[in-house]
């Protein structure tokens, strides 16, 4: 129900599908592949072309995800500065790897590629905050924050 | 009082960077306390330069004679001639014209155009103004990088500060001319920073480059004229007209007019935006950015972004940063990001993470490129696993030739520049590597 509101209110928009796919996933976490036809019948476009723009960006998710999303940036500046071995100790804290969920269903772990926050590497992004100059101890607090928080 | 500026994007973590040195252009505002506020870009005669072109209407040839004049060159990273690339727009063509600003900077190590938007994005603002003036053109976009989301919010608050005190809208300093500008999200897709990839993007498709020729002048977003700059660029225009395309040009050197922002980042103690004159001797750059970390030594600069050429510490220390200087030392200016590496980089393993990449980033329409490239990065793998074969270095220099110049958008070559710039300078490190099945450098 929610959905067929946003697809109301983005139909009539020019170029009004990435906006549309945004609103989707802020309201519900990711793009169900169950809605691509009712979204494709609004803009007049093909189901392929709507799933093809969903799995072009990277922004877009097909799947359900955690209550927050971790991002660690494995880019140049901060592999230089040491990033290796924070995605390592974030592993094996959150016992996940990338792509994957904690069990409690609270953090998805995932890599990025650049934050453009190079100057302040090595940088992570929880939710939609880019945390610069991290280590496993600093990161780990975040991740109490936005537990208790 | 705060003379300093950060390149940081949160409350926690701030890190400062003396202003000593810069020539400030485009991050003007830095020396104030609220560089971001409207109030803050006006007192420093912000929107004074819009509302002389076009209370006095004055007419485009003379404005666009001025960017040629002032030898700017596009901060996108290609380099080419703003003043002239305004020159190709349709004068007359009934129909809506379109702006278009690509703050998409999605390259590791690229991060000049946030701080822009982020410390003054009402210079940027009044610089697409000016722009849309010029061309004609009755609706704007500024194409923001998926992740910087604060910043994004920086920019809408802007922008409404400029709608509210009559900067954008309709019939502005009522006259005919009205210009709407509006903020769209990126959504993390590298390529998307090619023009027509974002354009494109801007229509609600697949990022995917188009074939160039037609420029975004004779068909860009929706199929009409549109005229696509860097955040950078747009931005430098008011203090041009403020001050004069001359005195742009006299900040740089012969073909380098103005002051340019670079990126420092790597191993260097202050990393952060630097914004200095171009012709600037990189020994000074390195120098304000606090030299090499740890007191070790420089062993390789990418001086504008992983799409251009590595240089070996030899052949950058004597070369200056503008256009001309970089590629007489052999490689290019590009967008500005600096990525410095000191003496226990490992070549190898560097070159394997920028491959995957541009593996990753491929979008996919071109053969060479979405092919190659997926080639270039499993035998790089290969080689850091201990299983490379010596054939495989003229291997990766051949597969990259074939990359390089057989595509349809610049990604290709790209991608194919580290690959051969590594080899090329750092060949006996690649040699130990497969002969010995470890670094050269690390050991491991
Ligand atoms: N800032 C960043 O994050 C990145 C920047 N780059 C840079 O991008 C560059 C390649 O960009 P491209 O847009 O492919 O370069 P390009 O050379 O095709 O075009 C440069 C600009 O000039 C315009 N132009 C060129 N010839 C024209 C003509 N005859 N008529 C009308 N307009 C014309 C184009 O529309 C474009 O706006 C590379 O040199 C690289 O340094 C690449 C990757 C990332
Ligand atoms: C793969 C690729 C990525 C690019 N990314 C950017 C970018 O992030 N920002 C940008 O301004 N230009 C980028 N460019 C260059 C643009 O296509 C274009 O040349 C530029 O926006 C024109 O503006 P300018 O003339 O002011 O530099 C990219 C080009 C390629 C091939
Ligand atoms: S060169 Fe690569 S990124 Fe560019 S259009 Fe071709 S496949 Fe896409
Ligand atoms: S390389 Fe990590 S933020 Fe740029």
């Amino acid at each position: 129900m929610l959905i067929q509101a946003h697809i109301q209110a983005h139909q009539h928009v020019p170029g009004g599908l990435m906006p549309l796919l945004h609103a989707i996933q802020d309201d519900i976490g990711y793009v169900p592949d169950a809605v691509y036809p009712d979204i494709a019948k609004a803009l007049a476009l093909s189901v392929a072309e709507v799933h093809g723009v969903v799995t072009f960006y990277h922004h877009f998710r097909t799947h359900p995800i955690g209550r927050h999303v971790l991002q660690i940036c494995r880019a140049e500046s901060c592999q230089a500065m040491g990033c290796g071995k924070l995605e390592a100790e974030l592993k094996s804290r959150l016992g996940v790897d990338y792509h994957q969920t904690t069990q409690d269903g609270q953090f998805t772990l995932l890599p990025v590629y650049c934050l453009g926050n190079c100057g302040c590497s090595p940088s992570v992004m929880l939710d939609d905050e880019v945390y610069g100059r991290m280590d496993t101890e600093k990161v780990s607090e975040l991740i109490d924050e936005v537990c208790h928080g | 009082m705060a003379k300093t500026s950060s390149t940081l994007a949160n409350k926690k973590t701030v890190i400062k960077t003396d202003l000593a040195g810069q020539t400030l252009v485009t991050l003007r505002t830095l020396t104030e306390e609220n560089p971001a506020a409207l109030a803050t870009y006006e007192k420093l005669g912000g929107y004074a330069q819009l509302k002389r072109l076009v209370t006095e209407q004055v007419k485009a040839p003379e404005i666009i004679s001025q960017v040629k004049v002032s030898n700017l060159r596009g901060r996108g990273g290609a380099g080419f001639p703003t003043g002239l690339k305004w020159s190709f727009m349709p004068r007359y063509y009934d129909g809506t014209k379109y702006l278009v600003c690509n703050t998409d900077e999605g390259e590791p190590g690229t991060f000049k155009d946030r701080d822009i938007i982020r410390y003054n994005p009402h210079q940027l603002i009044e610089g697409m103004a000016i722009a849309a003036y010029t061309l004609g053109a009755r609706v704007g976009y500024n194409y923001i990088h998926g992740e910087i989301w604060q910043d994004y919010e920086i920019f809408e608050t802007a922008l409404a500060e400029a709608r509210e005190a009559g900067y954008l809208g309709e019939n502005l300093f009522g006259t005919n001319f009205s210009f709407d500008l509006y903020a769209v999200h990126g959504y993390g897709a590298y390529i998307c920073g090619e023009e027509t990839a974002l354009i494109e993007s801007i229509e609600g498709k697949k990022g995917q480059p188009r074939f160039k020729p037609p420029f975004p002048a004779s068909y860009g977003v929706f199929g009409k004229p549109t005229n696509v700059n860097n955040t950078e660029s747009y931005t430098s225009i008011p203090w041009i007209m403020e001050h004069g395309g001359q005195a742009f040009a006299d900040l740089g050197v012969p073909n380098s007019g103005g002051s340019k922002l670079f990126s420092v980042s790597g191993h260097v103690e202050k990393p952060g935006n630097y914004e200095i004159r171009m012709g600037t001797p990189f020994k000074d750059l390195l120098a304000m950015a606090g030299g090499i970390w740890k007191g070790r030594q420089l062993k390789a600069v990418i001086p504008g972004g992983p799409s251009t050429a590595v240089m070996p510490a030899s052949a950058i220390e004597n070369a200056t940063m503008d256009y001309d200087g970089l590629s007489k030392a052999g490689s290019s200016l590009g967008a500005g990001s600096m990525i410095v590496m000191d003496d226990t980089t490992c070549m190898v393993k560097t070159l394997k993470r920028l491959s995957y990449f541009f593996y990753e980033e491929s979008c996919g329409q071109c053969t060479p490129c979405r092919e190659g490239t997926g080639w270039v990065y499993r035998i790089i793998e290969r080689i850091v696993n201990g299983k490379g074969k010596m054939e495989d270095l003229d291997l990766l220099t051949d597969l990259s030739n074939n990359i390089s110049g057989r595509t349809i958008c610049a990604l290709g070559d790209a991608a194919a520049t580290p690959v051969l710039s590594f080899i090329k300078h750092f060949r006996p490190e690649f040699e130990y590597y497969i002969q010995h099945g470890k670094s050269m450098v690390d050991g491991k």
